[in-house]
């Protein structure tokens, strides 16, 4: 993975530097001993390592903005990290930039009921979101797996997904407002309390953006009245076919599950071997399925799926009859990628998103070139949504296989968007899928994204490296494309 | 308008429009035509409609995804939907009544317009079920941008950006949108004569049970006496829907947990569905002269629009979406909403149609607009200095 290359001139400067952060950031938010930078030198992707030049942990807006306004001034770059949970290496460190770590906006600043949202810091994590209304019936409805960890900032930074987003969306579908500072130093505040802001919808953008275009420094979500109830169920199957069909019937059926998991062999074995949750191992697909709403809507819907999985021959039924038993059919979902941990020294995790009636194509096909390259693979899925987690297993001391589990890679995600998907359904691109943009996009489509970028920051100073396979300086994008000639359009109706 | 303006530009391919983009020339660029009294475009050449890019691509219901082109009239895509059990779950107003106008939504302009009716609340917005497009920028280029799938977070989604900009980035010319199975049941209960901070605190009651109401709306009595309504008194109104067991179920609820707002009244499937597409189309204020608005605030306080400024109201979202007939200095309704938190766009009348924005947000995005279209070509002033 080619990393930007750092300018000694900036390496050279680095005791200057630091005396500079620090005094915008008294006290210990600046870190810039070796040793004190070895935590931020991966990510959640920590394949890829880096140490930074420094660290700088700002705890409030003002400071944010002093530390942006002196990096633009002095073509610092900046790489902003929440917890370092990206699977992709959104947070992955420049040798010749700093860290700025969110860590520090840690406080729940308000919870309005009335208008069903709540006012965050960045760094308070997803989880602690839900934690903080529990009490009261609400909750945020995206829940990635590392929610006990990721901080919201992160969230949107990545618009971070989850199992329940068939029905209630990603972090962009639950947002009403932020508030970032751009590489300026200026602050601006998008959204927020209503459903729609004044202006174009850079709050859109931004969501997802991978630290790109701005540092967010809070964060307006959507509050959820947590259902009365949930009902999880475990279908089991004698192929993936099958069990695809089912879900297809599910849908056509007009049912959309909270949740719509689907696991592999391998996936299910690895699982059940870790925590126990009483899967069906001899199963060449399972699929978890969960319900939510009034108890009569649960009962309903669970006895209708019960009867469409019936219908495509499963070979085991179980519906959760308490919130035990349904916490136990998670738990081994959940556990999935440390399970497969257990099985391989080191794994990938892929994150294409397909048509769904492609599954048993693109799952026969991962299979084969798993043989092929000689490496394992099993398969955790968001079916309702079509988004793929193959896990890749590979041993990073054996020479080649990292190499090889990368090209692995790369082909199922090319296979992906072959089959008409995408390359990340909520991982984000980072620096593990940039350099296949170029699968999906031309260079006019990337070039159109490039100048977005540089309309927010045209030094081109935050996190560079990630997203785009190039990078293009602002003013070469920026010359106007004329085309001179036809002015007649005999080709057009005319009324 | 200048004289060339008169005649209608409607290319059949995405690059056709894109050379006549690349011209150079300013161009107001409509769909159907119906929204064009929202916003002023200053000195257009030309008028450039996608109503000859009315093509449905691609419609796997399976898939929950359909793609078409930006041209496809709204009206006929909720027949294609229906006939498979779906929906557009942002259930977009078409507001042709209410905007006088004789043409037929698009679907690109009602996402170029970002407009979402009663289910806003529960379903989320058109910008929310936007997931792919391919546009033409101002330099004249075809871009696309998002997927058609329903999860994808692969490069910047531009499709946010596009949604509600009224046209001035991109000209869309084909669009992918979530779509999802149309509730099998559905019943509204009606309560009658309360005060707009009654139904206020009624909406946040019933928004914040575990009921799943997927519209809430507020009449007040001198709204709900004009036609098509013609009642006696305020109605409060608040939709169930989904499947019938689970409706019913809800329904109990609901009228237990509001016992104490006296009468209630239940609409069955029919008349629920007639009640919300005169709530969506705000039929109440079609035969009114006077300036029109649409306002968006904190639902909590949506009441408050009306208790400050003179003027006929009528609340949907539960009070984050204020609809205002009223003679009120502009300059005064702007600034009561802006205290409450909100915008108001003008849809009828002499202000500005778009509120404007600060000082850094403006820059921004103008620097956005910029990058789209950097010579200004489309819809020149639309969205005021942006």
């Amino acid at each position: 993975m080619k990393m930007p290359l750092p300018d000694p001139a900036l390496m050279a400067r680095k005791g200057e530097i630091v005396r500079a952060l620090q005094r915008l950031v008294p006290g210990e938010g600046v870190i810039g001993d070796p040793s004190g930078l070895v935590p931020f030198q991966s990510d959640g992707l920590s394949a890829y390592r880096q140490t930074p030049l420094a660290v700088v942990l700002p705890e409030t807006t003002a400071q944010v903005s002093a530390v942006l306004a002196w990096c633009q001034a002095n073509g610092v770059k900046v790489v902003p990290r929440g917890a370092g949970t990206s699977l992709s290496g959104g947070a992955l460190p420049l040798e010749d930039g700093i860290v700025l770590g969110m860590a520090k906006f840690n406080r729940i600043l308000e919870v309005d009921y009335p208008n069903r949202c709540a006012v965050v810091q960045p760094g308070v994590t997803n989880l602690a979101i839900t934690g903080a209304v529990e009490a009261d019936g609400f909750y945020y409805a995206p829940d990635p797996s590392s929610q006990i960890a990721c901080t919201i900032g992160g969230n949107v930074a990545e618009n971070a997904g989850g199992v329940h987003c068939l029905k209630y969306g990603l972090t962009t579908n639950n947002l009403l407002g932020c508030e970032i500072v751009l590489m300026s130093g200026e602050v601006v505040r998008l959204g927020g309390k209503g459903f729609d802001a004044a202006g174009y919808d850079l709050l859109g953008v931004v969501t997802g953006s991978e630290g790109l275009l701005g540092v967010v420094t809070e964060v307006t979500v959507r509050l959820l009245r947590k259902p009365e109830t949930a009902r999880a169920m475990l279908l089991g199957f004698a192929s993936v076919e099958a069990a695809a069909g089912c879900v297809g019937d599910i849908i056509a059926a007009g049912v959309i599950p909270a949740g719509l998991e689907m696991m592999d062999a391998p996936a299910i074995r690895a699982a059940e071997a870790f925590v126990g949750a009483g899967y069906p191992v001899e199963a060449a697909a399972l699929l978890i399925v969960e319900l939510d709403g009034p108890e009569a809507e649960c009962a309903e819907l669970s006895a209708q799926v019960a009867q469409l999985a019936e219908a495509r021959g499963a070979t085991s039924i179980r519906t959760s009859s308490s919130e035990t038993e349904r916490l136990a059919f998670w738990a081994g979902r959940k556990a999935a990628f440390p399970a497969v941990g257990r099985i391989a020294p080191d794994y990938f995790c892929m994150d294409g998103t397909i048509p769904r009636r492609q599954l048993p194509h693109v799952l026969t096909r991962i299979g084969e070139m798993a043989r092929q390259y000689g490496l394992g693979v099993a398969n955790v899925f968001h079916a309702g949504d079509g988004n793929l987690h193959p896990l890749i297993l590979y041993d990073a001391d054996k020479p080649g296989e990292l190499e090889a589990a990368e090209a692995f890679g790369a082909d199922i995600l090319k296979l992906c968007v072959a089959v008409g998907g995408v390359l990340t359904g909520e991982h984000g691109v980072g620096v593990e899928k940039r350099d296949l943009m170029g699968e999906m996009f031309n260079e006019t489509d990337l070039a159109c994204q490039q100048r977005v970028k540089c309309a927010f920051d045209p030094d081109l100073l935050l996190n560079p490296g990630k997203v785009f396979p190039r990078l293009h300086r602002c003013a070469e994008l920026g010359r106007v494309h004329v085309h001179r000639g036809a002015v007649a359009f005999p080709d057009l109706p005319r009324f | 308008m200048t004289e060339a303006a008169a005649t209608i530009l409607r290319p059949k391919t995405a690059e056709a429009l894109a050379r006549i983009v690349a011209q150079g020339r300013r161009l107001e660029v409509i769909g159907g035509g119906t929204k064009r009294g929202i916003g002023r475009v200053a000195g257009a050449q030309s008028v450039l409609s996608t109503s000859a890019l009315n093509r449905v691509i691609d419609y796997a219901p399976e898939e929950l995804v359909l793609t078409a082109q930006a041209g496809v009239r709204l009206a006929d895509l909720e027949v294609l939907v229906a006939a498979q059990g779906q929906m557009l779950p942002f259930e977009p107003p078409h507001l042709t009544r209410l905007l006088r106008t004789k043409g037929q939504p698009t679907l690109g302009g009602v996402l170029a317009a970002n407009l979402s009716g009663p289910r806003r609340i529960r379903a989320g917005a058109a910008r929310d079920h936007f997931l792919g497009a391919e546009a033409v920028t101002g330099r004249g280029e075809i871009v696309k941008s998002g997927g058609r799938v329903v999860k994808n977070v692969t490069g910047y989604d531009l499709c946010k950006l596009l949604a509600g900009s009224w046209g001035t980035l991109g000209v869309l010319t084909q669009v992918s949108l979530k779509v999802l199975p149309a509730a099998r049941a559905e019943l509204t209960l009606l309560y009658f004569g309360l005060s707009d901070a009654q139904a206020g605190q009624a909406m946040t009651q019933a928004l914040n049970a575990p009921v799943d109401v997927s519209a809430a709306a507020h009449v007040p009595a001198t709204t709900a006496a004009r036609a098509p309504l013609k009642a006696a008194m305020a109605v409060t109104a608040l939709r169930l829907e989904g499947f019938a067991a689970s409706v019913a179920a809800r329904a109990e609820h609901l009228a237990a947990a509001l016992n104490g707002l006296g009468r209630c009244e239940q609409l069955d499937a029919g008349h629920s569905r007639d009640f919300w597409v005169q709530i969506r189309e705000v039929e109440a204020f079609s035969k009114d002269p006077r300036p029109l608005w649409r306002i968006s605030v904190p639902p909590a306080v949506g009441w408050r629009v009306g208790a400050t400024i003179p003027g006929d109201v009528l609340y949907d979202w539960g009070g984050g979406l204020v609809w205002l007939l009223s003679d009120a200095d502009p300059a005064q309704v702007r600034g009561v909403v802006r205290t409450l938190g909100g915008h108001a766009t003008c849809y009828r009348g002499d202000a500005p149609a778009f509120a404007p924005l600060d000082g850094s947000l403006a820059a921004l995005s103008a620097r956005v607009k910029a990058a789209f279209d950097p010579k200004g070509v489309l819809n020149p002033g639309r969205m005021g200095a942006i």
